[in-house]
């Protein structure tokens, strides 16, 4: 490393820790083998997350949208360490803790919670919401028991059930009651950080918002971090501060929401926010529609991943991955339509 | 036009009608309800009870020691004294049924709790950590399940010199864990891709307490079913030892063992006190505890009923 590069090095160093960063994930992939034939070898990977470096401040929303398959869940499970990176680091409070074995990220899981998508598979039918949400307290806390049970009280009504629900069972609530327990279990142990996985996309429309509505409040309350995974651009925009556009296992575009929903670089945007429905009859986009499927992430595209779909491809699209490129006022993208200042 | 309609929105729970129970019933009791439900099985649990209180109170039914021979009184009919007559070594039937009750009931049920107890933990490992020791303990299963079960008992019994009851308990469960083993390993395998598990393991829960507080609680209906449907197999597996005589060593009474002393054309045709009661016990306390079985699935599985 030459004296330069360790200087740049120290004084990003320096910016990040002046910013608050939180989470920082540098350069981390995820492969999953694909095991094939009698003797189980590995034939192939599918790259679930593929080189993908992005920074979470503190108590700023991250929102995070793609299609299925572009690897968005195994980013958050990657960052949570419920899964182990196959490259690359995951820094929480500028400690590294992508390899760290299972005693010394229980420390972590203190600060690190997850919301999941599906609200009847993410609770334990047979424990009562009371035993669910004190779970975590009894497992990462030397809490009596009557502490623990003002503590799940006070959760519960945080979240908008009544105390009188804590003796009841999953199977009595509706989806968004349920996703109310999962979000009190998450916030136990007074995390910094949350992972929204989809916390909504298996709700009513009506009872999205409240659950949004409820985050947000508790975001403010509790000086919560969160990482929000979602499929649908209207609901990330509701809650994010920035947003983060995944495609592949790649990120195609990163940039505040204002940014990025008036001004999308990336064509993959461009063609999302175009298919957005709208009711605004005078600004009405115009449709871009992609051709194809999303390609296999066992076999990516060469190049630049989204390059089969894209209706502005060139030669160099082929031959040469984008990286993510700063457009200014942390607007980045990674597209060869924006980076021809260097070649 | 959404963010509008979300800030009028308030935060509180959907306020849809919800009648207010007195007390909400756990999972494990709801179940217990549905299997009262079921009378067939409530009636095998009533027929079971008695039949095995029966045989535990034995000395208040009968003085007579079932393993007293009196060689003056061989192969009487029913008498006063002998209920069910005697054997061909003068043992009272009666007590015999009684005291054989016990042992018969005591062999199925232990036997059945010795199973779980190596089911339960060779599944728990397998199905959980998976990968090599899976693999291991897989294989093993599949040995033991590739030797004929009979052929295997009978050879062990025939290597040891003093067949005692205990041993012969281990001798049954050692040779038949892996049906339950497998089920338990099945259960947990499509248990470990589901959310909660990863939300436990998010919380920072150790091996040991996801694997009580949540595989086995949600893979406690085939277990228990397995179990009980075990114990009815294991009652017949010492019943059918027995008869051929690798079973309970006499003198000791059971059920078996009374068929098996029974084994005579001139039995057979003029004392049928001595060996359809024993017969009729087998076949009743079997029958209910697969009633049973029936009515726990059921209750555990409430799809499993739309058949």
């Amino acid at each position: 490393m030459s004296q330069q590069q360790v200087y740049k090095q120290i004084t990003e160093n320096r910016e990040e820790t002046d910013n608050n960063v939180l989470v920082q994930v540098d350069h981390m992939k995820k492969y999953f083998p694909i095991k094939g034939g009698i003797l189980k070898r590995t034939v192939g990977h599918v790259k679930a997350v593929d080189d993908v470096s992005l920074t979470i401040h503190k108590g700023e929303t991250l929102g995070v949208v793609g299609e299925s398959g572009s690897g968005k869940s195994t980013l958050g499970r990657v960052i949570l360490r419920l899964l182990e990176p196959t490259e690359g680091k995951i820094l929480f409070e500028d400690n590294d803790i992508s390899h760290l074995g299972n005693r010394k990220l229980r420390d972590y899981r203190k600060n690190m919670q997850i919301v999941f998508q599906d609200p009847y598979a993410s609770l334990n039918s047979k424990m009562s919401v009371g035993e669910l949400v004190e779970e975590p307290l009894l497992v990462n806390t030397s809490m009596s028991k009557s502490e623990r049970k003002e503590k799940a009280v006070d959760l519960i009504e945080k979240v908008g059930l009544r105390a009188s629900d804590r003796t009841k069972y999953p199977h009595e609530f509706s989806g968004g009651q349920r996703q109310r327990i999962s979000i009190a279990r998450a916030l136990a142990l007074n995390p910094k950080f949350i992972i929204c996985d989809e916390p909504v996309s298996a709700l009513d429309v009506s009872i999205q918002a409240q659950v949004l509505n409820l985050m947000a409040d508790l975001q403010d309350e509790f000086d919560l971090t969160y990482l929000f995974i979602a499929h649908d651009l209207s609901v990330v925009k509701h809650i994010s501060d920035r947003v983060a556009v995944m495609y592949l296992g790649r990120i195609a575009e990163i940039a505040p929401k204002k940014s990025l929903y008036d001004n999308p670089l990336h064509p993959y945007t461009q063609a999302l926010l175009s298919s957005v429905p709208s009711t605004d009859v005078k600004n009405r986009r115009e449709k871009i529609k992609l051709s194809g499927d999303l390609p296999s992430p066992a076999n990516p595209p060469s190049g630049c991943v989204f390059r089969t779909r894209c209706p502005r491809a060139h030669d160099r699209c082929s031959v040469e991955r984008p990286e993510l490129t700063n457009m200014g006022d942390g607007h980045y993208v990674a597209c060869h339509l924006y980076d021809n200042t260097d070649t | 036009m959404q963010s509008n309609s979300q800030e009028t929105l308030s935060t509180h729970p959907e306020m849809e009608p919800r009648e207010e129970q007195k007390k909400s019933k756990s999972p494990f009791q709801l179940a217990l309800r549905r299997f009262m439900k079921n009378k067939l099985a409530v009636i095998s649990v009533f027929v079971l009870l008695t039949i095995t209180t029966t045989c535990a109170l034995a000395p208040l039914f009968t003085d007579l020691d079932p393993e007293r021979t009196n060689l003056l009184l061989i192969e009487q009919g029913p008498s006063d004294e002998h209920i069910l007559g005697t054997n061909g070594q003068g043992q009272d039937n009666f007590a015999r049924l009684l005291y054989g009750g016990r042992i018969s009931l005591i062999v199925g049920f232990s036997a059945m709790f010795f199973t779980l107890a190596i089911g339960v933990i060779l599944g728990s490992i397998s199905g959980y950590y998976g990968g090599k020791i899976d693999g291991v303990i897989m294989r093993a299963a599949d040995i033991m399940l590739m030797l004929p079960f009979l052929v295997l008992a009978l050879t062990i019994i025939a290597i040891i010199e003093e067949l005692t009851i205990p041993l012969f308990i281990t001798i049954i469960a050692l040779t038949s864990w892996p049906n339950l083993t497998r089920i338990i390993r099945g259960t947990y395998l499509s248990l470990r891709e589901q959310e909660f598990v990863l939300g436990a393991r998010a919380i920072g829960a150790s091996d040991i307490r996801i694997i009580f507080r949540h595989f086995i609680p949600n893979a406690i209906g085939p277990i228990i079913v397995n179990a009980t449907l075990m114990m009815a197999t294991y009652i017949i597996i010492e019943a059918g030892l027995s008869f051929i005589g690798f079973g309970i060593p006499q003198p000791t009474p059971s059920w078996g063992n009374m068929i098996s002393e029974a084994m005579n054309v001139r039995i057979l045709r003029e004392h049928p006190e001595a060996w359809v009661p024993p017969g009729l016990a087998i076949f009743i306390t079997v029958l209910s505890i697969n009633f049973i079985g029936d009515g726990l699935r059921d209750a555990f599985d409430p799809k499993s009923k739309e058949r």
